[in-house]
């Protein structure tokens, strides 16, 4: 299993241009000597290159830095025109991100445990609801565990998603304690031979320490029930946040190990080029990108689909 | 990355500190440090260029104040443009027509509208007033029913939305309700939605048609990057924007997607959503909000205290007396109570910028507070002709002094040196405008 619709990737990328060029109707991409690709490097160029980098939510740093390279790749002559700068940036894009492009692997021993993690409305229980429904495609049984115990209709929208993709859920009632469902659900799947387990957990900012301990504790539980589990930890960014997301990595990795990412609503106008700070911070691999709300908007990471949508 | 950005900005700052005022030159470190400081608080790169270049303007501009060095001046100016920029006031919604009033909320996927929904609802209620809340999301599974359990908690009632009702008749249909049932406000939860999804965005402005709303509020994740203006201009050209709400503030991103979103739409941001709980919504302050996307709270604080105990009248008062040589053990006396009323002398110090690890060496040099009680004991001690003309200050005086004010010749002796060495630095510092005055005053370096 490499992961959902690795065909697909013509469509996917097409949806992308599509996106980015809706973004260049809005004004603020002020970035037209790049998107024409055509006419000679000059300073001039190269600033908007830098500024479609900030744009991005790459960072001004990264930005400067980006462009302090190409401009040194300029200076040798190496750049004829436009083309070829873009061109260049996107394969430096691209090989930076090439080792993160890992995708999930479900295994034996079963059951599989996946918890997935991230900070409020990044769109951790519809990733799930996909998830689910491709690993149903390829033959494997699935379990989801309502552990988001807080949020109002929480369980009620896991549910949905369970019924759609036909999974099993493990669910206690609203308040609970949220590693109890967690292990109960592993339990469950151990007794059943189920395949595969998917933990939804509450959205939490990272800075709530007493939040970020609850979900320690589900991983320390977890993995009490069975040697080596949480298998994967998922945690799933919002391409939509900025510099922000650096943080949410830094910490979500010190609490609970992350071995795993994925970057939501990339169907937007949203770059997600934080990942290239991100991917700084954390040595975690990006295992999806979410392109939308239904259950096929799931796609693998892909470094150079991701770096041609990012000019 | 900038966490610490006050200390960053101290850096640069120090490089104005030196001079009498802030000049073409000297300024361009610092607008650098604040490019990149509001970059990484995620404002938008075109916002943070006209915020760069107003700042610069105002800067050159300014009047020299006598009780500001250049560098808190700066600190001030930087901050007085973004808060002017966030919008002057807070504003609340605009609820003073016939009831019932309807109030969307929309905005993008995840961004916290059902929440806020609830938290408007409360909000509402502590004012006296009566709403009613409207599930409009048919689309994310247990959207309706979010809602309705939120309306459960807090008692209030709620449109019982039907699973594949349309969201435009569901919010005319329930505004009828509300006016059977004399609800005076209604609170309409629309699905989250991309900017760029031409027909859902057209479901909103079908739904605006529908009900007139007093106020159409966008919800906006306080994490939001540099795509902000995208989705506030789509937003607002498709509906008229009459407010913000900024969820999600009790993480700690900076929030500069408030200043673009402001900038693009003018909308004002009235509410800001600081927790999970429903009673976690405030108010918007500008001011407050200008510091956190600036982070230097602090060193702000620091200004603000030394213009208040310094204030500008009493500054320009100083500078003609000492133009005159008649700077007094009074004035002496009055300079350093100014300073105590700021705060205890280790608090004083450790709002001083750049100080840091030089702490402990200055505390050596700057009076402790009990001999900061001595000097003052020793000069109030003095007849009113004494403290006006130090040089009547004889052997015999002094012993006289040091029996009045419970101490020894050697700390009056001590005292007359210390405010020799304050009137010589001062002189020297007058030369050259009396800049640095607030802060290091009168104790010499
Ligand atoms: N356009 C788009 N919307 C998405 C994507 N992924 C999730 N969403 C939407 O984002 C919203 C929030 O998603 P959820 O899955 O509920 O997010 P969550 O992280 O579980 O949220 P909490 O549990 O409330 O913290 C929903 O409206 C989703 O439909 C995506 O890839 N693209
Ligand atoms: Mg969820």
């Amino acid at each position: 299993m490499t992961g959902p619709n690795a065909t697909s990737r013509g469509a996917f990328f097409t949806r992308l241009k599509a996106g980015l060029a809706k973004t260049r109707e809005l004004l603020f991409m002020n970035v037209e000597a790049i998107a024409r690709g055509i006419g000679p490097v000059d300073e001039k160029v190269l600033t908007d290159l830098e500024e479609a980098l900030i744009l991005s939510d790459a960072g001004a740093e990264l930005a400067a830095e980006y462009a302090e390279t190409l401009r040194a790749v300029w200076r040798r002559g190496e750049l004829p025109d436009v083309d070829a700068l873009r061109a260049r940036l996107r394969k430096m894009v691209a090989e930076t991100l090439a080792t993160r492009m890992v995708p999930l692997v479900v295994v034996p021993p079963y059951p599989f445990v996946v918890l997935v993690v991230g900070v409020n409305g990044a769109g951790k229980t519809t990733t799930i609801g996909k998830m689910a429904g491709w690993l149903r495609l390829s033959g494997h049984t699935v379990l989801l565990a309502a552990a988001d115990t807080f949020r109002a209709a929480a369980i009620e929208q896991l549910g949905v998603w369970a019924e759609r993709a036909g999974a099993d859920i493990v669910k206690h009632k609203e308040g609970a304690d949220s590693s109890a469902v967690a292990f109960d659900a592993v339990r469950a799947a151990k007794a059943r031979g189920t395949h595969v387990v998917l933990v939804d957990t509450a959205g939490r900012l990272h800075t709530k320490s007493h939040l970020m301990e609850e979900v320690r504790k589900v991983v320390r539980v977890v993995g009490k029930e069975i040697p080596g589990a949480p298998h994967e930890v998922l945690l799933v960014l919002d391409a939509t946040n900025g510099r922000n997301a650096i943080a949410q990595a830094r910490t979500f990795q010190e609490f609970t190990g992350v071995t795993g990412m994925a970057l939501t609503k990339l169907d937007g106008t949203a770059k997600g080029g934080v990942v290239l700070s991100v991917t700084r911070e954390i040595g975690a691999p990006i295992r999806f990108v979410g392109v939308g709300e239904k259950p096929e908007d799931l796609r693998p990471f892909d470094a150079e689909s991701f770096a041609e949508a990012l000019f | 990355m900038f966490e610490n950005l006050s200390e960053k900005f101290q850096g640069v700052l120090k490089g104005l500190r030196g001079h009498g005022r802030i000049t073409e030159g000297n300024i361009e470190g610092a607008l650098n440090e604040v490019r990149l400081a509001l970059l990484e608080a995620d404002v938008n790169y075109k916002v943070v260029k006209e915020f760069v270049a107003a700042v610069k303007e105002k800067a050159l501009g300014a009047e020299v104040l006598l009780s500001l060095s250049p560098d808190q001046q700066f600190v001030k100016i930087v901050h007085a443009e973004m808060t002017r920029m966030m919008g002057a006031q807070a504003q609340e919604l605009n609820l003073a027509r016939r009831p019932p009033v309807p109030v969307m909320l929309v905005g993008l996927q995840g961004s916290g509208k059902t929440t806020t929904c609830g938290k408007l609802a409360l909000h509402l209620r502590k004012g006296k007033r009566t709403p009613f809340l409207v599930p409009a999301d048919v689309y994310r599974p247990a959207a309706v029913e979010q809602l309705k359990v939120l309306a459960g908690q807090i008692e209030v009632p709620v449109f019982d939305t039907r699973p594949g009702a349309d969201p435009v008749a569901i919010c005319r249909d329930a505004i009828a309700q509300a006016d059977r049932s004399g609800y005076d406000s209604v609170l309409l939860d629309t699905a989250g939605r991309l900017h760029i999804d031409a027909q859902m965005m057209e479901e909103l402005a079908r739904i605006k048609a529908a009900v007139d709303p007093g106020d159409i509020l966008l919800v906006a994740d306080a994490m939001t990057g540099q795509d902000a203006v995208n989705v506030a201009r789509a937003f607002h050209e498709k509906l008229g924007l009459t407010g913000v709400v900024l969820t999600k503030m009790d993480g700690d991103a900076r929030g500069g997607a408030a200043l673009s979103i402001r900038a693009v739409t003018g909308a004002p941001v009235m509410f800001v959503g600081v927790g999970e709980k429903l009673d976690a919504l405030e108010t918007f302050h500008p001011d407050r909000m200008a510091s956190r996307i600036l982070g230097m709270g602090d060193l702000l604080t620091f200004v603000e205290k030394a213009q208040e105990q310094v204030d500008e009248k009493q500054a320009r008062e100083l500078s003609r007396k000492l133009r005159r040589n008649e700077f007094t053990l009074e004035d002496f006396r009055d300079q350093l109570l100014r300073l105590r009323k700021m705060g205890s002398m280790e608090e004083i110090l450790g709002m001083i910028p750049g100080l840091g690890g030089k702490m402990k060496e200055l505390k050596g040099m700057a009076p402790d507070e009990a001999e900061l009680k001595r000097v003052v004991a020793i000069i109030d001690s003095m007849t009113a002709k004494e403290r006006r003309n130090a040089k009547l200050l004889n052997g015999s005086r002094r012993k006289r002094i040091a029996g009045g004010s419970g101490t020894t010749v050697q700390d009056v002796n001590r005292l007359m040196k210390n405010f020799q060495q304050a009137e010589e630095m001062i002189r020297r510092m007058s030369k050259g405008g009396m800049r640095g005055m607030g802060r290091n005053f009168p104790f010499p370096q």
